[in-house]
Protein backbone atom coordinates (compact mmCIF):
# COMPACT_ATOMS: atom_id res chain seq x y z
CA UNK A 1 0.00 0.00 0.00
CA UNK A 2 2.60 2.70 0.73
CA UNK A 3 4.80 1.95 -2.32
CA UNK A 4 1.63 2.04 -4.19
CA UNK A 5 0.59 5.47 -2.77
CA UNK A 6 3.91 6.90 -3.08
CA UNK A 7 4.31 6.01 -6.76
CA UNK A 8 0.58 7.00 -7.82
CA UNK A 9 1.49 9.96 -6.46
CA UNK A 10 4.57 10.59 -8.89
CA UNK A 11 1.62 11.05 -11.17
CA UNK A 12 0.67 14.42 -9.50
CA UNK A 13 -0.72 15.85 -6.75
CA UNK A 14 -3.80 13.92 -5.57
CA UNK A 15 -6.13 13.91 -2.52
CA UNK A 16 -7.02 10.89 -0.54
CA UNK A 17 -10.21 9.68 -2.57
CA UNK A 18 -8.85 10.24 -5.75
CA UNK A 19 -5.77 7.97 -4.49
CA UNK A 20 -8.64 5.11 -3.83
CA UNK A 21 -9.95 5.40 -7.45
CA UNK A 22 -6.36 6.00 -9.05
CA UNK A 23 -5.81 2.30 -7.58
CA UNK A 24 -8.93 0.91 -8.55
CA UNK A 25 -8.69 1.80 -11.96
CA UNK A 26 -5.11 0.67 -12.13
CA UNK A 27 -5.06 -2.65 -10.98
CA UNK A 28 -8.85 -3.56 -11.04
CA UNK A 29 -10.84 -6.57 -9.25
CA UNK A 30 -6.95 -7.92 -8.35
CA UNK A 31 -6.67 -5.20 -5.79
CA UNK A 32 -8.63 -6.02 -2.34
CA UNK A 33 -11.12 -4.12 -1.30
CA UNK A 34 -10.14 -1.04 -0.74
CA UNK A 35 -10.95 0.96 2.65
CA UNK A 36 -10.49 4.69 2.70
CA UNK A 37 -9.47 4.34 6.55
CA UNK A 38 -6.48 2.41 5.56
CA UNK A 39 -5.49 5.26 2.93
CA UNK A 40 -5.59 8.05 5.26
CA UNK A 41 -3.66 5.93 7.62
CA UNK A 42 -0.79 5.51 5.51
CA UNK A 43 -0.69 8.91 3.87
CA UNK A 44 -0.67 10.13 7.39
CA UNK A 45 2.55 7.67 8.55
CA UNK A 46 4.32 8.81 5.13
CA UNK A 47 3.47 12.89 5.78
CA UNK A 48 4.91 12.27 9.21
CA UNK A 49 8.40 9.96 7.74
CA UNK A 50 8.78 13.19 5.33
CA UNK A 51 7.65 11.35 1.54
CA UNK A 52 4.30 13.39 1.46
CA UNK A 53 4.01 17.22 2.28
CA UNK A 54 -0.39 18.07 2.40
CA UNK A 55 -1.92 21.29 1.91
CA UNK A 56 -5.48 22.49 3.05
CA UNK A 57 -7.30 23.33 -0.18
CA UNK A 58 -10.72 25.40 0.63
CA UNK A 59 -13.67 24.05 -1.65
CA UNK A 60 -17.08 26.56 -2.20
CA UNK A 61 -19.76 25.03 -0.04
CA UNK A 62 -17.62 21.62 1.25
CA UNK A 63 -15.33 20.83 3.62
CA UNK A 64 -11.53 21.43 3.01
CA UNK A 65 -9.75 18.64 0.98
CA UNK A 66 -6.34 17.66 1.63
CA UNK A 67 -4.18 17.42 -1.08
CA UNK A 68 -1.13 15.45 -0.73
CA UNK A 69 2.54 16.11 -2.84
CA UNK A 70 5.46 14.19 -3.15
CA UNK A 71 8.52 15.35 -1.76
CA UNK A 72 12.00 15.01 -2.62
CA UNK A 73 12.60 12.12 -0.14
CA UNK A 74 9.47 10.79 -1.58
CA UNK A 75 10.78 10.73 -5.31
CA UNK A 76 13.97 9.43 -3.57
CA UNK A 77 11.89 6.41 -2.14
CA UNK A 78 9.87 5.24 -4.95
CA UNK A 79 13.44 5.41 -7.28
CA UNK A 80 14.70 3.00 -4.72
CA UNK A 81 11.56 1.19 -4.69
CA UNK A 82 11.48 0.42 -8.29
CA UNK A 83 15.32 -0.35 -8.76
CA UNK A 84 14.85 -2.77 -6.07
CA UNK A 85 14.35 -5.99 -7.02
CA UNK A 86 11.64 -7.73 -5.10
CA UNK A 87 13.24 -11.02 -3.30
CA UNK A 88 11.80 -14.10 -2.97
CA UNK A 89 10.35 -16.97 -3.46
CA UNK A 90 7.55 -16.22 -1.83
CA UNK A 91 6.53 -19.33 -0.69
CA UNK A 92 2.88 -18.77 1.23
CA UNK A 93 1.57 -22.33 1.26
CA UNK A 94 -0.27 -23.61 4.13
CA UNK A 95 -1.40 -26.66 2.02
CA UNK A 96 2.69 -27.26 3.23
CA UNK A 97 1.72 -26.96 6.83
CA UNK A 98 -1.25 -29.59 6.70
CA UNK A 99 0.95 -32.14 4.99
CA UNK A 100 3.91 -31.75 7.41
CA UNK A 101 1.21 -32.18 10.47
CA UNK A 102 -0.97 -34.70 9.15
CA UNK A 103 1.99 -36.83 9.33
CA UNK A 104 2.20 -36.35 13.05
CA UNK A 105 0.46 -39.42 14.56
CA UNK A 106 -2.06 -37.93 17.05
CA UNK A 107 -3.11 -35.29 13.95
CA UNK A 108 -3.54 -39.23 11.40
CA UNK A 109 -5.48 -39.97 14.32
CA UNK A 110 -8.32 -37.40 14.02
CA UNK A 111 -9.38 -37.78 10.40
CA UNK A 112 -8.97 -42.11 10.19
CA UNK A 113 -5.26 -41.87 9.26
CA UNK A 114 -5.61 -40.11 5.81
CA UNK A 115 -2.55 -40.68 3.98
CA UNK A 116 -0.35 -37.77 2.77
CA UNK A 117 -1.60 -39.70 -0.54
CA UNK A 118 -4.80 -38.78 -0.27
CA UNK A 119 -4.59 -35.43 1.10
CA UNK A 120 -1.83 -34.92 -2.64
CA UNK A 121 -5.30 -36.20 -4.30
CA UNK A 122 -7.17 -33.80 -2.97
CA UNK A 123 -5.62 -31.11 -3.54
CA UNK A 124 -4.24 -31.47 -6.90
CA UNK A 125 -7.83 -32.27 -7.52
CA UNK A 126 -8.59 -28.31 -6.29
CA UNK A 127 -5.56 -26.95 -8.34
CA UNK A 128 -6.93 -28.38 -11.41
CA UNK A 129 -10.46 -26.83 -11.08
CA UNK A 130 -8.56 -23.32 -10.71
CA UNK A 131 -6.67 -24.05 -13.59
CA UNK A 132 -9.81 -24.54 -15.82
CA UNK A 133 -10.91 -21.54 -13.89
CA UNK A 134 -8.39 -19.35 -14.34
CA UNK A 135 -7.99 -20.64 -18.39
CA UNK A 136 -12.20 -19.64 -18.48
CA UNK A 137 -11.29 -16.54 -17.14
CA UNK A 138 -8.22 -15.82 -19.46
CA UNK A 139 -10.32 -16.84 -22.17
CA UNK A 140 -13.26 -14.31 -21.70
CA UNK A 141 -10.84 -11.61 -21.26
CA UNK A 142 -9.75 -12.33 -24.61
CA UNK A 143 -12.85 -12.50 -26.29
CA UNK A 144 -14.63 -9.11 -24.28
CA UNK A 145 -11.32 -7.77 -26.43
CA UNK A 146 -10.70 -4.25 -25.20
CA UNK A 147 -6.97 -3.15 -22.71
CA UNK A 148 -7.23 -5.78 -20.18
CA UNK A 149 -3.40 -6.12 -20.25
CA UNK A 150 -3.27 -5.56 -16.70
CA UNK A 151 -5.81 -8.39 -15.59
CA UNK A 152 -4.47 -11.24 -18.27
CA UNK A 153 -0.77 -10.99 -17.15
CA UNK A 154 -1.90 -11.52 -13.63
CA UNK A 155 -4.10 -14.39 -14.70
CA UNK A 156 -1.13 -15.77 -16.82
CA UNK A 157 1.00 -15.16 -13.37
CA UNK A 158 -1.41 -17.17 -11.82
CA UNK A 159 -1.86 -20.10 -13.89
CA UNK A 160 2.06 -20.30 -14.08
CA UNK A 161 2.06 -20.59 -9.84
CA UNK A 162 -0.05 -23.49 -10.27
CA UNK A 163 1.55 -25.32 -12.69
CA UNK A 164 4.39 -24.85 -10.22
CA UNK A 165 1.96 -26.14 -7.12
CA UNK A 166 0.96 -29.02 -9.20
CA UNK A 167 4.85 -29.71 -10.85
CA UNK A 168 5.32 -29.64 -6.45
CA UNK A 169 2.74 -32.04 -5.38
CA UNK A 170 4.22 -34.63 -7.66
CA UNK A 171 7.79 -34.26 -6.08
CA UNK A 172 5.88 -34.46 -2.11
CA UNK A 173 4.38 -37.58 -3.24
CA UNK A 174 7.08 -39.19 -4.72
CA UNK A 175 8.71 -38.28 -1.55
CA UNK A 176 6.25 -38.72 1.20
CA UNK A 177 4.29 -41.77 -0.89
CA UNK B 1 -28.41 -48.26 -30.28
CA UNK B 2 -27.28 -46.29 -27.92
CA UNK B 3 -24.53 -47.41 -25.47
CA UNK B 4 -23.53 -46.16 -21.87
CA UNK B 5 -20.35 -45.96 -22.81
CA UNK B 6 -18.18 -45.60 -26.08
CA UNK B 7 -15.09 -47.10 -24.52
CA UNK B 8 -15.19 -49.28 -21.77
CA UNK B 9 -11.62 -50.88 -21.01
CA UNK B 10 -11.49 -53.44 -18.10
CA UNK B 11 -8.32 -54.78 -16.22
CA UNK B 12 -5.74 -53.51 -19.13
CA UNK B 13 -2.23 -54.51 -18.62
CA UNK B 14 0.66 -54.16 -21.17
CA UNK B 15 3.85 -55.34 -20.62
CA UNK B 16 7.51 -55.03 -22.63
CA UNK B 17 10.32 -57.47 -22.55
CA UNK B 18 13.23 -54.84 -22.61
CA UNK B 19 16.12 -57.51 -22.68
CA UNK B 20 15.52 -60.09 -20.01
CA UNK B 21 13.53 -57.48 -18.18
CA UNK B 22 10.42 -57.37 -18.02
CA UNK B 23 8.89 -53.91 -18.10
CA UNK B 24 4.84 -53.18 -16.95
CA UNK B 25 4.16 -50.46 -18.55
CA UNK B 26 -0.03 -50.77 -17.60
CA UNK B 27 -0.65 -52.65 -14.22
CA UNK B 28 -4.42 -52.98 -14.19
CA UNK B 29 -6.51 -50.03 -15.72
CA UNK B 30 -10.00 -49.64 -15.81
CA UNK B 31 -11.59 -46.46 -18.19
CA UNK B 32 -14.95 -45.79 -19.26
CA UNK B 33 -15.94 -43.00 -21.81
CA UNK B 34 -20.03 -41.66 -21.79
CA UNK B 35 -21.11 -40.61 -24.92
CA UNK B 36 -20.16 -37.27 -25.40
CA UNK B 37 -17.67 -36.61 -23.13
CA UNK B 38 -14.16 -34.88 -23.17
CA UNK B 39 -11.47 -36.43 -21.15
CA UNK B 40 -7.97 -36.03 -20.21
CA UNK B 41 -5.17 -38.33 -19.17
CA UNK B 42 -2.63 -36.78 -17.49
CA UNK B 43 0.77 -37.74 -16.01
CA UNK B 44 4.62 -37.72 -16.75
CA UNK B 45 6.49 -39.56 -19.32
CA UNK B 46 6.64 -42.80 -18.96
CA UNK B 47 3.35 -43.22 -16.43
CA UNK B 48 1.63 -45.34 -19.28
CA UNK B 49 -0.58 -43.09 -20.45
CA UNK B 50 0.52 -42.94 -24.32
CA UNK B 51 0.85 -46.84 -23.88
CA UNK B 52 -3.24 -47.17 -22.68
CA UNK B 53 -4.31 -44.34 -25.71
CA UNK B 54 -2.43 -46.85 -28.08
CA UNK B 55 -3.85 -50.03 -26.82
CA UNK B 56 -7.81 -48.04 -26.73
CA UNK B 57 -6.92 -47.30 -30.57
CA UNK B 58 -5.77 -50.18 -31.37
CA UNK B 59 -2.33 -49.50 -32.57
CA UNK B 60 -0.83 -51.67 -29.63
CA UNK B 61 -2.40 -54.57 -28.32
CA UNK B 62 -3.14 -54.82 -24.57
CA UNK B 63 -1.00 -58.33 -22.52
CA UNK B 64 -4.48 -58.89 -20.48
CA UNK B 65 -7.74 -57.10 -20.31
CA UNK B 66 -10.93 -56.18 -22.26
CA UNK B 67 -11.82 -53.35 -24.61
CA UNK B 68 -15.20 -52.75 -25.55
CA UNK B 69 -15.78 -50.09 -28.17
CA UNK B 70 -19.63 -49.13 -28.21
CA UNK B 71 -20.61 -52.42 -26.25
CA UNK B 72 -18.62 -54.60 -28.38
CA UNK B 73 -15.50 -56.43 -27.41
CA UNK B 74 -12.63 -55.46 -29.55
CA UNK B 75 -9.31 -56.63 -27.86
CA UNK B 76 -9.01 -59.53 -29.83
CA UNK B 77 -9.59 -58.82 -33.28
CA UNK B 78 -7.06 -59.23 -35.71
CA UNK B 79 -5.37 -56.60 -37.45
CA UNK B 80 -7.42 -56.17 -40.66
CA UNK B 81 -10.67 -55.71 -38.46
CA UNK B 82 -8.34 -53.20 -36.43
CA UNK B 83 -7.68 -51.38 -39.42
CA UNK B 84 -10.99 -51.36 -40.75
CA UNK B 85 -12.47 -50.32 -37.13
CA UNK B 86 -9.69 -47.48 -36.51
CA UNK B 87 -10.23 -45.81 -39.92
CA UNK B 88 -14.62 -45.85 -39.04
CA UNK B 89 -14.84 -45.30 -35.23
CA UNK B 90 -11.58 -44.02 -34.21
CA UNK B 91 -9.84 -40.11 -35.14
CA UNK B 92 -6.10 -39.65 -34.34
CA UNK B 93 -4.20 -36.64 -33.58
CA UNK B 94 -0.82 -36.63 -32.78
CA UNK B 95 1.93 -34.28 -31.44
CA UNK B 96 4.21 -34.35 -34.96
CA UNK B 97 0.63 -34.21 -36.86
CA UNK B 98 1.89 -37.29 -39.11
CA UNK B 99 0.78 -35.98 -42.38
CA UNK B 100 2.23 -37.04 -45.49
CA UNK B 101 4.42 -34.68 -46.54
CA UNK B 102 3.77 -35.07 -50.79
CA UNK B 103 0.06 -34.55 -50.55
CA UNK B 104 -2.09 -31.18 -50.12
CA UNK B 105 -3.79 -30.56 -47.47
CA UNK B 106 -6.98 -31.28 -48.84
CA UNK B 107 -5.61 -34.65 -49.89
CA UNK B 108 -4.75 -35.63 -46.48
CA UNK B 109 -7.83 -35.25 -45.06
CA UNK B 110 -9.66 -36.69 -47.89
CA UNK B 111 -7.69 -39.97 -48.22
CA UNK B 112 -9.34 -41.94 -44.73
CA UNK B 113 -12.85 -40.75 -46.62
CA UNK B 114 -11.93 -42.87 -49.95
CA UNK B 115 -10.35 -45.44 -47.98
CA UNK B 116 -13.48 -46.45 -46.05
CA UNK B 117 -15.27 -46.26 -50.04
CA UNK B 118 -16.81 -42.79 -49.17
CA UNK B 119 -17.46 -41.11 -52.93
CA UNK B 120 -14.45 -38.37 -54.59
CA UNK B 121 -17.56 -36.40 -54.47
CA UNK B 122 -18.85 -36.62 -50.58
CA UNK B 123 -15.34 -36.93 -49.40
CA UNK B 124 -14.51 -33.87 -51.05
CA UNK B 125 -17.36 -32.11 -49.35
CA UNK B 126 -16.97 -32.95 -45.91
CA UNK B 127 -13.33 -32.34 -46.35
CA UNK B 128 -13.89 -28.68 -47.92
CA UNK B 129 -16.11 -27.81 -45.02
CA UNK B 130 -14.13 -29.67 -42.18
CA UNK B 131 -10.91 -27.14 -43.46
CA UNK B 132 -13.57 -24.14 -43.50
CA UNK B 133 -15.18 -24.92 -40.00
CA UNK B 134 -11.34 -25.13 -38.74
CA UNK B 135 -9.88 -22.10 -40.49
CA UNK B 136 -8.27 -23.28 -43.03
CA UNK B 137 -10.17 -23.43 -46.03
CA UNK B 138 -7.93 -21.62 -48.29
CA UNK B 139 -5.04 -23.60 -47.40
CA UNK B 140 -6.57 -27.06 -49.28
CA UNK B 141 -4.13 -26.78 -52.04
CA UNK B 142 -1.09 -26.28 -50.17
CA UNK B 143 1.31 -29.29 -48.86
CA UNK B 144 1.99 -29.48 -45.24
CA UNK B 145 5.75 -28.35 -45.31
CA UNK B 146 4.29 -25.24 -46.16
CA UNK B 147 1.48 -24.54 -43.23
CA UNK B 148 2.44 -24.15 -39.87
CA UNK B 149 2.42 -26.32 -37.07
CA UNK B 150 -1.14 -24.93 -36.08
CA UNK B 151 -2.14 -25.10 -39.43
CA UNK B 152 -0.64 -29.06 -39.92
CA UNK B 153 -2.65 -29.77 -36.41
CA UNK B 154 -5.49 -28.49 -37.96
CA UNK B 155 -5.48 -30.01 -41.14
CA UNK B 156 -4.32 -33.58 -38.82
CA UNK B 157 -7.81 -33.04 -36.91
CA UNK B 158 -9.70 -32.35 -40.29
CA UNK B 159 -8.52 -35.91 -41.60
CA UNK B 160 -9.42 -37.31 -37.92
CA UNK B 161 -13.22 -36.56 -38.17
CA UNK B 162 -13.35 -37.09 -41.92
CA UNK B 163 -15.05 -40.09 -41.22
CA UNK B 164 -17.10 -39.05 -38.48
CA UNK B 165 -15.50 -41.25 -35.90
CA UNK B 166 -17.14 -42.27 -32.56
CA UNK B 167 -13.77 -41.50 -30.20
CA UNK B 168 -11.21 -38.90 -31.18
CA UNK B 169 -7.90 -39.74 -29.35
CA UNK B 170 -5.27 -36.93 -29.20
CA UNK B 171 -1.94 -37.70 -27.94
CA UNK B 172 0.01 -34.88 -26.52
CA UNK B 173 -2.16 -32.76 -29.57
CA UNK B 174 -0.64 -28.98 -28.83
CA UNK B 175 2.83 -30.05 -27.65
CA UNK B 176 4.79 -29.56 -30.66
CA UNK B 177 3.11 -25.49 -31.33
CA UNK B 178 3.71 -22.39 -29.95
CA UNK B 179 1.40 -21.36 -27.20
CA UNK B 180 -1.02 -19.17 -29.46
CA UNK B 181 -1.62 -22.23 -31.91
CA UNK B 182 -2.20 -24.66 -29.15
CA UNK B 183 -4.55 -22.41 -27.75
CA UNK B 184 -6.66 -22.58 -31.06
CA UNK B 185 -6.09 -26.34 -31.25
CA UNK B 186 -7.54 -26.68 -27.24
CA UNK B 187 -10.14 -23.59 -28.75
CA UNK B 188 -11.64 -26.12 -31.81
CA UNK B 189 -11.31 -29.30 -29.28
CA UNK B 190 -13.58 -27.36 -26.89
CA UNK B 191 -15.99 -26.61 -30.15
CA UNK B 192 -15.95 -30.21 -31.00
CA UNK B 193 -16.87 -31.48 -27.45
CA UNK B 194 -19.68 -29.01 -27.59
CA UNK B 195 -21.07 -30.19 -30.82
CA UNK B 196 -21.00 -33.42 -29.31
CA UNK B 197 -17.91 -35.55 -30.10
CA UNK B 198 -16.51 -37.60 -27.90
CA UNK B 199 -13.02 -36.80 -26.71
CA UNK B 200 -9.74 -38.42 -24.63
CA UNK B 201 -6.74 -36.20 -24.90
CA UNK B 202 -3.15 -37.25 -23.39
CA UNK B 203 -0.65 -34.86 -22.34
CA UNK B 204 1.54 -34.19 -19.67
CA UNK B 205 1.21 -30.78 -18.91
CA UNK B 206 -2.17 -29.79 -16.24
CA UNK B 207 -3.11 -26.64 -18.28
CA UNK B 208 -4.03 -28.26 -21.41
CA UNK B 209 -5.63 -31.52 -19.20
CA UNK B 210 -7.71 -28.85 -17.46
CA UNK B 211 -9.33 -27.88 -20.73
CA UNK B 212 -11.56 -31.70 -20.53
CA UNK B 213 -14.16 -31.91 -18.27
CA UNK B 214 -12.88 -35.07 -16.43
CA UNK B 215 -9.10 -35.84 -15.66
CA UNK B 216 -7.43 -38.40 -14.69
CA UNK B 217 -3.97 -39.25 -13.36
CA UNK B 218 -1.59 -41.35 -14.19
CA UNK B 219 1.71 -42.71 -12.78
CA UNK B 220 3.78 -45.98 -12.62
CA UNK B 221 0.84 -47.79 -15.08
CA UNK B 222 -2.05 -46.98 -12.59
CA UNK B 223 -4.73 -44.20 -12.42
CA UNK B 224 -3.69 -42.72 -9.08
CA UNK B 225 -6.67 -40.00 -9.67
CA UNK B 226 -9.90 -39.05 -11.64
CA UNK B 227 -11.53 -36.21 -10.85
CA UNK B 228 -14.06 -34.34 -13.10
CA UNK B 229 -14.01 -30.17 -13.45
CA UNK B 230 -17.08 -27.90 -13.11
CA UNK B 231 -17.85 -25.22 -15.41
CA UNK B 232 -16.30 -21.90 -14.12
CA UNK B 233 -18.50 -19.55 -12.33
CA UNK B 234 -18.62 -15.86 -12.51
CA UNK B 235 -15.91 -13.93 -13.90
CA UNK B 236 -15.30 -10.83 -11.08
CA UNK B 237 -15.84 -13.44 -8.34
CA UNK B 238 -13.45 -15.97 -9.71
CA UNK B 239 -10.45 -12.97 -10.08
CA UNK B 240 -10.80 -11.86 -6.96
CA UNK B 241 -10.78 -15.49 -5.15
CA UNK B 242 -8.44 -16.66 -7.37
CA UNK B 243 -5.78 -13.36 -8.68
CA UNK B 244 -6.26 -11.23 -5.49
CA UNK B 245 -2.64 -9.31 -4.66
CA UNK B 246 -1.33 -9.44 -1.06
CA UNK B 247 -0.80 -6.44 -0.41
Amino acid sequence: MRNTLLALLAEGTAHGYELKQAIEQTFGDAWPPLNIGQIYTTLGRLERDGFVSSAHVAQAGRPDKRVYELTEAGREEVRDWLEEPVTGPRLKDEFFTKLVLARLPGVASLNGGTDARALIARQRRDYLQSMRDLNGLLLRQQRNGGDQTTAALLIEGAILHLEADLKWLDVCEQRLT
Amino acid sequence: MQHEFILDARGLTRTYASGDVQVQALRGVDLALEPGSFTAIMGPSGCGKSTLLHLLGGLDRPTGGEIHLTGRRVDGLSEAKWSVLRRREIGFVFQFFNLIGNLTAADNVELPALLVGTSHGEARRRCQGLLDELGIGDKAGTIPARLSGGQQQRVALARALVNRPTLLLADEPTGNLDSESARDVLALLQRLHEGGQTILLVTHDARVASNADRVITMRDGLIIDDTRLSESGDSSELLSRLIRLEV
